[in-house]
């Protein structure tokens, strides 16, 4: 019995019983520290082909991050980031100080909350929709020509959408005239209220199909077993959309909602910029539209250190945000992002 | 073809299988509202392509009076000569092409000299270095900072600004991490090794091969963003002869910015507007054109590379 004991204390009994039960990867014993010095040394290789990704990373992703000193202080080119005057939090008083700051943080959050209200709901139905159905080839028609839309550029979307909603040459304009005795339309585009709209169901229009793959291949993972047997009890086919299928997805959706909840007060600059004329600019301006202007294109006025403020400002709560957001989705379901 | 019709034909499948076929009148409600859904959707996404297609097959007067509702009106080709007579056109294509192919060579090959040490699940260090990666999805330098940066390497106005500052996308990275976890079995590695495998050779001798599906998947995501891409270019370029064409593009479709000198004989002032509003329709066509004739053959990749983005690593 002693010596059966001593020898469970005996270390190579652990690699015995690791190589026993095939758990153990002939390059991984037992970790302790030097063990692992000596494993890094062999990796050298692997070391060697991160080293461009990581001079890529510290260049232009870490680097900047050290320039947003700037937004704490004065910038001015002669003295450059790290010899500029430290101000303090001037820049961010001033921008909670000046009357663009509520509209641009309203605007932002406005046509956030509008896009997660219509643009999350929309592929998960169209999901559902199809799935119910059993043509197969209408459903891959459906599917190509929804998808479509995504691969067009923002430029070409922002063009599409202006060239149809012109009041004189657009389709708009056309069928608006056809039905009003010829007279011609108010511009669309020139309308505050219009624009939150355009901006967003044009959205949808290009992203629904898209959005939806994720729930589509959810679904197509739902047991059979679960319908047929739905079937037999009598189930319609409404009725094991709402009972079995929706049920099914339902993970996945909370995942989504969690992601998008994140990037509340992230909107991307490209389409609205491209969207945007000084007749919707009431609605148009967003925080990232805003930083732009301010720090790159106010002529001779630009004001590096202003931009970066906000930007930093509008990062930061994006950060604390997704952080939040994931941490509850980790209490509530243990599916988390990370 | 009417709903019934389709239901039908899914009735008969069915007994062709063996099931039972009987739809309830509460299905074929369902299916008929389902499939009217389904058909409006189609109209509504298609619908605007048409009427662009068709305007730009359309002559320019009819496209000023606003003839055009569903088909091309007087057909004639007038958009197209003027959009290929228009010089810029062939400036921005040529850049484009040139930004799409050397930058997603340089995309790909920085993304899997990435993925494959992340892949390796007893890399020392693995979670600081994946960290390193995913803390730059959450946070950033933002776009002044980043301008200086580039302005400060002297990148502004070449094309390095096009192909560089955008080397990695760390989205695509995690995808093709999890694609080679997941689907290159570790014993290969462990056999290799046992063979005397360097963790090099173990790279180009395995993990790449295996690792075509995934990089077709990342091929695509990256070109098409440079393709489709206006942003940096609109940050980091303003000599003309650099401009890819999605910035030409937005000059033209929506900042009205049209140099009529550049077409050639029209003299009167009436012509000239109705050609640049016709030319807008052409010159979507144009630019768009190649991508969607691309997407039906590589759909499959797309859908493939959401399902792998969307596994947690």
């Amino acid at each position: 019995m002693s010596q059966i004991l001593l020898w469970l204390r005996h270390p190579c009994h652990k690699y015995y019983m690791a190589i026993k039960h095939n758990s153990v990867k002939r390059k991984v014993p037992l970790v302790t520290k030097t063990k692992r010095m000596k494993l890094a040394r062999t990796q050298w290789q692997l070391y060697l082909f991160l080293l461009l990704p990581i001079i890529y990373l510290i260049l232009f992703k870490y680097v900047p991050m050290a320039g947003i000193q700037i937004a704490f202080k004065n910038f001015n080119a002669r003295d450059g980031i790290w010899g500029s005057p430290w101000v303090g939090l001037k820049q961010f008083q001033n921008f909670f100080a000046s009357y663009t700051f509520e509209r641009v943080i309203g605007n932002t959050l406005r046509l956030s909350l509008y896009s997660i209200l219509v643009g999350f709901p929309i592929p998960i139905l169209f999901a559902l929709i199809l799935n119910s159905i059993s043509q197969r080839k209408f459903k891959k028609t459906v599917q190509t020509v929804t998808y479509m839309p995504h691969f067009i550029s923002v430029v070409v979307l922002v063009g599409i959408v202006l060239q149809i909603l012109n009041p004189r040459i657009g389709l708009y304009g056309t069928l608006y005239s056809l039905l009003n005795n010829g007279a011609s339309p108010p511009d669309p585009m020139g309308s505050a209220t219009a624009f939150p709209h355009i901006y967003i169901w044009s959205g949808i229009w290009q992203n629904f199909g898209w959005g939806s793959i994720i729930y589509i291949a959810a679904l197509s993972g739902v047991d059979m077993q679960l319908h047929e047997a739905a079937q037999i009890d009598g189930a319609s086919r409404f009725q094991r959309v709402i009972h079995i299928d929706f049920p099914s997805i339902l993970p996945t959706a909370t995942i989504m909602l969690i992601m998008r909840t994140g990037h509340i007060m992230s909107i991307g600059f490209e389409k609205i910029y491209l969207m945007q004329n000084n007749l919707n600019l009431a609605a148009s301006e967003i925080i990232s539209t805003y930083v732009y202007k301010v720090g790159l294109s106010a002529g001779g006025n630009m004001n590096f250190s202003y931009s970066t403020a906000i930007d930093l400002f509008n990062s930061v709560v994006n950060l604390i945000l997704i952080i939040l957001v994931n941490y509850l989705a980790g209490k509530m379901s243990e599916t988390s992002l990370w | 073809m009417s709903s019934v019709q389709l239901q039908a034909s899914i009735g008969k499948k069915r007994k062709q299988k063996g099931y039972r076929v009987r739809l309830s009148s509460g299905d074929k409600v369902y299916y008929t509202i389902v499939y009217t859904i389904l058909i409006l959707l189609l109209i509504v996404i298609v619908y605007p392509l048409i009427y662009i297609v068709s305007a730009s097959f359309s002559s320019a007067k009819a496209v000023t009076s606003g003839k055009v509702i569903f088909f091309p009106v007087d057909f004639s080709l007038e958009g197209y000569k003027a959009v290929f007579e228009y010089k810029p056109v062939y400036t921005g294509y040529r850049n484009t092409f040139f930004y799409t192919i050397v930058g997603t060579f340089i995309n790909v090959a920085m993304t899997m000299l990435a993925a494959y040490p992340l892949a390796r699940k007893n890399l020392q260090g693995r979670g600081f270095f994946t960290f390193l990666f995913t803390f730059t999805m959450i946070f950033s330098g933002g776009m002044i900072p980043n301008y200086m940066l580039i302005s400060d390497l002297k990148m502004i106005n070449t094309v390095w600004a096009m192909l560089i500052p955008g080397a990695i996308g760390v989205s695509n990275v995690i995808i093709t991490r999890t694609f080679i976890q997941t689907n290159i079995p570790t014993d290969l590695l462990e056999a290799s090794q046992i063979d005397g495998c360097s963790d090099a050779l173990y790279f180009f001798k395995i993990v790449l091969p295996l690792s075509k599906a995934v990089m077709s998947v990342i091929t695509l995501y990256y070109a098409v963003g440079h393709w489709n891409a206006y942003f940096s270019a609109f940050l980091y370029l303003n000599k003309k002869e650099l401009y890819p064409l999605q910035l030409f593009l937005r000059e033209i479709l929506v900042m009205n910015q049209f140099d009529t000198e550049m077409l050639i004989d029209p003299e009167e002032e009436v012509v000239k507007q109705g050609l640049a509003d016709l030319l807008k329709y052409s010159l979507i066509i144009v630019s768009t054109v190649p991508i969607l004739c691309v997407y039906p053959f590589v759909e499959k990749y797309f859908e493939k590379g959401v399902m792998i983005g969307s596994l947690k690593g």
